[in-house]
């Protein structure tokens, strides 16, 4: 900016003043200059969080049309609207309006749907974005509390998910509603008092859906707002990961500028994504609470889940038995004050998955910093197979989302595949602890085996399946070598090994240090080591002559 | 006055006042539960009918609910269930049951409707049953609104909101309700086949069942206002629909974005 107030740079255009003009006062071309110049490498993986940011965008720009009609009250009123199956029906106003979004309004019942289907893709997003970060394990040194940000930020927006989803007062959601105020009261002593709390009395009580309005469309948003602020400030302190490839390290970055490719592309892309959710909001029905009717608290839907994001703690509460092994798992305990109901059939499927996966996933990355010992910074990534172990605690918390996400659309599953529901509900009972320990074995399995075969392709080159007949008869197939950005790929990764542990400045090997031994050799025992220039140069010898010829094979680019 | 207060302590008051009592719940009961058999006498078959319907039933029925209709160990008794029973389960195709399972499922229908009301009216004429409904309760035109109400208190536990069915125990289920007739679903209310349960005319009183099957072809023909329905599944199929097709769009929307011409 400073250089700009002394340039004698005189514009020869209209436009030319004006920008001019402008760039004096704003400095605009030191920001373009900084921001344009930032680079960012090319992987589709990398643009999820793009999504997610988008079609927060689409959120708020669509939230904005629904607030202007939406009336957040749940005063009593006779529906009057065109749908005739709930003409002259009593519904709270919020739900009354919501139908007059849906049927009156111009534009409404598009607006609401794209307000949802983005609400699932956002979600969603946020979820691919999250794991690609953790299998390529670019939450490592510097960006472990930005890791923490996006999971605060995860929370966010399942919260905001939930608290949308009951605005409308609908049938569905005013169940969804009464499961919370179920696990609300669930928390021994205190639990009745903060359900009394939060809905101003008792179940459902004239409350809550105004609560949960300003908590959508005000608090939440904003600490979403302030969150991405922080997370895309982190991204440019930080700079962008990149995949392994040659040229690329710690120290560098390769890909394109920000302006103009990316900027470009990132302006078509949020297009790309806007025409995919007005795709499906004009196309496929969410959410057709005209379906569902007002809320009551007598009748329930066959077919009651909550959104996919919430889907999961649902599935636990199905997956609970009720009584285990002829025990009871509800209590009434006499206590000084009076008696008190202990109902671990609900308290521990509500709290306890998601407790474990959301403090695995906010302390993983100083779980895995504490077993490598490794304080170094990586922008490189790993390839998810040349992390084994990483990649198998991903897979198994994969499954285990998955397998109580099932849980929580049992009864379809029963009704479509045509199988008992006690059947479903006790596999998935199995699965609940199994799946994800299957899951890890098998995933470490194919991780190692990959890397093998990278090793064997490194070495050896790829088999071409052409048979040549040497002059003293013998056949050998020709092995295609790889070029050398190829093969860079395939040999330039870190495998660490597994760790003695380390004595004390008292000579004394500590028990947190047995500990973190054994948790090393726990994450790399099973290795395949990355093949070394000597093996590289012993491995080519072999079949040099052989391969001279076959250059056809290569493919730069 | 006096006269009966005289005889209060007489040895056989208490008796006389218990036999009194035990009359009139008796008959209360008879009467309250009768109410659902009220219109088993007003359909009439002719006994040539009875005839043929007893010859179709010791063919094709006999096996499991035994001759005479009295059951076995493979099926149940038919006294007493009634023309509207028959006209549900062999007009949809139920029975005669392929096989036995968790539950009957429905199947192409095995009979023609003259032979179908000629089953009817045998087993009619065995004992008091449900009678196949009356005409002007299956008109569709009663209150969709009231019926859309009763559908969601009685109904929707088990057929889903927007009659798309569900599941029940062991392999049961509550079929979806898009195309049955009305004459079925209104045979299904007063019969309850399989695992419903029976909403006997003291319980949904039928002016309601015509109200609530209003409201089944109201929804059924005014299709979906928002674009295709998933299957009315709720956010299950919502949320599978999004992470299958919107997120596999997105990626290649990204995979393109990011590929290079070389």
């Amino acid at each position: 900016m400073s250089s700009a107030t002394q340039s004698n740079y005189k514009p020869a255009t209209r436009t030319g003043r004006i920008t001019d003009y402008v760039d004096q006062r704003v400095g605009g071309s030191g920001i373009v200059r900084e921001f344009g110049r930032k680079i960012f490498p090319d992987h589709w993986s990398f643009m999820f969080g793009e999504v997610a940011l988008y079609s927060f965008i689409i959120l708020l720009m669509s939230g904005t049309f629904l607030t202007f009609f939406f009336d957040p009250s749940m005063a009593e009123s006779v529906y009057s609207g065109p749908y005739v199956p709930l003409k002259g029906m009593d519904m709270s106003v919020a739900m009354n309006s919501t139908l007059h979004i849906s049927f009156e309004i111009r534009g409404g019942l598009f607006m609401r749907q794209v307000h949802h289907w983005s609400a699932l893709l956002f979600t969603a997003s946020v979820a691919v974005h999250m794991l690609r970060v953790f299998f390529t394990g670019a939450f490592r040194k510097p960006r472990e509390l930005n890791w923490v940000v996006g999971g605060v930020l995860l929370i966010l927006s399942l919260a905001d998910g939930f608290t949308g989803y009951s605005l409308p007062d609908d049938l569905l959601s005013g169940n969804g509603l009464r499961i919370i105020d179920g696990v609300i009261k669930s928390i021994p002593i205190i639990g009745t008092y903060i359900s009394f709390f939060l809905f101003g009395g008792e179940f459902p009580g004239t409350a809550i859906i105004g609560r949960l309005y300003v908590l959508h469309i005000l608090l939440i948003p904003a600490l979403i707002l302030l969150m991405v602020a922080i997370h895309l400030f982190m991204v440019v302190v930080h700079k962008h990961t990149q995949f392994p490839g040659p040229g690329r390290n710690d120290r560098n970055i390769v890909g394109y500028p920000l302006g103009p490719v990316y900027a470009a592309k990132a302006g078509g892309f949020f297009f790309i994504v806007f025409g995919v959710i007005a795709f499906f909001a004009a196309a496929f029905t969410i959410n057709p609470i005209w379906n569902y009717g007002p809320y009551d608290p007598s009748p329930i839907s066959a077919g009651t889940q909550p959104d996919w994001y919430i889907g999961w703690v649902d599935g636990a509460l199905r997956l609970m038995p009720g009584w285990l092994f002829g025990v009871p798992l509800e209590w009434n305990i006499p206590l000084p004050w009076g008696v008190n109901t202990l109902s671990l059939n609900v308290l521990v499927p509500a709290l306890i998955p998601a407790g474990i996966v959301f403090t695995l996933l906010f302390t993983y990355p100083w779980i895995e910093r504490w077993i490598t010992r490794d304080d170094r910074e990586h922008h490189v990534l790993d390839r998810p197979r040349n992390a084994p172990t990483r990649t198998a605690i991903g897979a198994a918390g994969v499954i285990f989302y998955c397998v109580l996400w099932a849980a929580a659309s049992s009864d379809l599953i029963a009704t479509h595949f045509k199988v008992s529901l006690n059947d479903v509900i006790y596999w998935l009972r199995a699965l609940f602890f199994l799946g994800p320990i299957l899951g890890f074995i098998v995933t470490r399995r194919i991780a190692l085996a990959l890397q093998r075969k990278d090793r064997e392709i490194a070495l050896h080159g790829r088999e071409t399946g052409r048979i040549v007949r040497l002059p003293h008869g013998e056949f050998q197939e020709i092995h295609a070598q790889l070029d050398e950005y190829k093969r860079y790929r395939l040999v330039s990764f870190e495998s660490p090994k597994p760790e003695q542990g380390i004595p004390n400045e008292n000579g004394i090997v500590t028990k947190r240090e047995k500990r973190r031994s054994k948790l090393s050799h726990f994450f790399f025992e099973d290795r395949v080591a990355p093949v070394t220039p000597a093996e590289l140069a012993a491995g080519h010898g072999h079949h040099e002559e052989i391969t001279a010829g076959d250059g056809t094979k290569q493919v730069s680019h | 006055m006096k006269a009966l207060s005289r005889k209060r302590r007489h040895p056989l008051a208490a008796v006389a006042l218990l036999v009194m009592g035990l009359m009139l719940t008796g008959g209360l009961y008879a009467v309250v539960t009768t109410v659902n058999e009220a219109k088993a006498d007003t359909t009439t078959y002719s006994s040539e009918q009875v005839n043929q319907g007893e010859k179709l039933f010791v063919a094709n029925c006999a096996t499991c609910h035994g001759l005479g209709a009295s059951g076995s160990d493979n099926g149940p008794s038919l006294v007493g269930v009634g023309a509207a029973a028959v006209d549900f389960q062999v007009g949809t195709g139920r029975m005669p049951m392929q096989m036995q399972g968790p539950q009957a499922e429905q199947k192409p229908v095995q009979f023609t409707d003259s032979q179908t009301s000629q089953l009817a009216a045998y087993v009619a004429s065995l004992g008091a049953g449900p009678a196949i409904p009356d005409a002007r309760y299956l008109d569709g035109k009663g209150d969709a609104t009231l019926g859309g109400e009763l559908f969601r208190v009685n109904c929707a536990m088990c057929h889903n909101a927007a009659a798309a069915g569900g599941a029940l125990t062991r392999g049961k289920f509550a079929p979806a309700l898009a195309g049955v007739s009305n004459q079925h679903i209104y045979e299904a209310m007063v019969t309850g086949p399989q695992n419903m349960p029976v909403f006997n005319d003291a319980n949904i009183p039928p002016q309601n069942k015509r109200d609530i099957i209003t409201f089944l072809n109201t929804i059924e023909s005014q299709g979906s206002p928002g674009g295709a329905q998933l299957g009315s599944l709720g956010p299950v199929s919502e949320g599978l629909f999004m992470w299958i097709a919107g997120i596999g769009i997105i990626i290649v929307f990204t995979i393109w974005l990011t590929s290079r011409t070389s």
